[in-house]
């Protein structure tokens, strides 16, 4: 899923101050199950808006709403009363939900409320680390299902760079060396003659480089 | 045992401190609250095993989205005591009291001209 968590309420208050009535839209989806944009993030966020811009002077009329998906016309849709009966949208989605209402709304100022981080999944409760970096060009079946683009911090296809000591990353000591685990995950597999290929260096065009990036299904298409 | 503590305090009873969720603690302040004490079991006491423990970081966590917002975090407090420290509750509920005596008056009360927007609209 897509991890994100929210900007401070002052950096919120600075980009929203110039309006009287605001949405807080939060998102029902990724940014749920990461606790940075659901439906009870919204209502503190909302709540605290509300407190700063009465001490502020100036009291913001804050409208909180969830819907199901930010990222999809359908659920947007959803939304449309409460988006105009305000004068702007503080988006609690990730970067792709705000740019889908503001895309969908162009009239409307629609800002972002969270800082998105990554893709990556809970490790355990309150913790989320980064698992793909969306490389377009998915190497995982070389490594034994450890991704060493975002899991190693000098994102080598050849390693291990001979700086870990026992499992940790030189480059960062709280994290685990990526290529300790590839070795340890593919002896475990009986794949280990994988790290006798030498691997060319990557195609990157396939990522972001080149412009955002787009797919078409044919066969999906009307 | 007639013990005193100061009549200004509004009792909120909950199953158990791991029942509080940020959002309380962010509405009573919103609402014009001057102060909110939460009395927690002791630490290892939790009837539920960690519910105070998790109110504990909810609060730490409020704490400094007070701070965040303009307020002072003194307002919102945690306590553990168990039911059979009546004097020390006592004595905390009138150290509370005093804490916020000095901060002065929930600001947001003096302003609530938002809340009249919303009752409108």
């Amino acid at each position: 899923m897509i991890v994100a968590q929210r900007k401070s309420i002052p950096a919120i208050m600075e980009i929203v101050k110039q309006h009287k009535k605001i949405l807080v839209l939060g998102c029902g989806t990724c940014v749920t199950v990461c606790l940075a944009g659901g439906e009870r993030e919204v209502s503190i966020i909302a709540s605290a808006l509300r407190m700063a811009s009465r001490l502020a002077g100036s009291p913001l009329h804050v409208e909180e709403l969830t819907i199901e998906r930010q990222c999809d016309n359908v659920f947007i849709e959803q939304a449309a009363d409460a988006i105009g009966r305000n004068d702007a949208v503080l988006s609690l989605g990730c970067g792709a939900g705000v740019q889908a209402i503001a895309e969908r709304y162009r009239e409307k100022p629609v800002y972002a409320g969270l800082d998105t981080a990554f893709i990556g999944i809970l490790e355990e409760r309150g913790v989320w680390a980064e698992k793909c970096a969306a490389c377009g060009a998915c190497v995982l079946s070389e490594y034994g299902g450890i991704c060493p683009i975002t899991r190693c911090a000098k994102r080598l296809l050849n390693g291990p760079c001979g700086g870990s000591r026992e499992d940790r990353c030189e480059v960062r000591p709280d994290r685990q060396c990526a290529w300790q685990l590839i070795y340890e995950r593919l002896r475990g597999i009986g794949q280990l003659d994988r790290l006798k290929k030498i691997m060319p260096p990557k195609n990157w065009n396939a990522s972001l480089d080149g412009g955002y990036r787009v797919i078409i299904r044919e066969d999906h298409r009307i | 045992m007639r013990i005193q503590y100061p009549p200004n305090v509004h009792i909120i009873r909950t199953p158990c401190t791991g029942r509080l969720e940020t959002e309380y603690f962010m509405r009573a302040i919103e609402n014009g609250a001057d102060g909110v004490l939460i009395a927690g079991c002791l630490e290892g006491g939790c009837h539920f095993i960690e519910g105070n423990l998790c109110a504990k970081r909810r609060v730490n966590y409020t704490r400094e989205m007070l701070a965040e917002i303009g307020l002072e975090k003194e307002r919102l407090r945690m306590v553990n005591v168990s039911a059979a420290m009546a004097r020390p509750l006592a004595d905390i509920i009138i150290d509370m009291v005093e804490t916020v005596r000095k901060l002065g008056p929930n600001p947001l009360r003096q302003s609530d001209t938002s809340r009249k927007l919303e009752t409108v609209s």
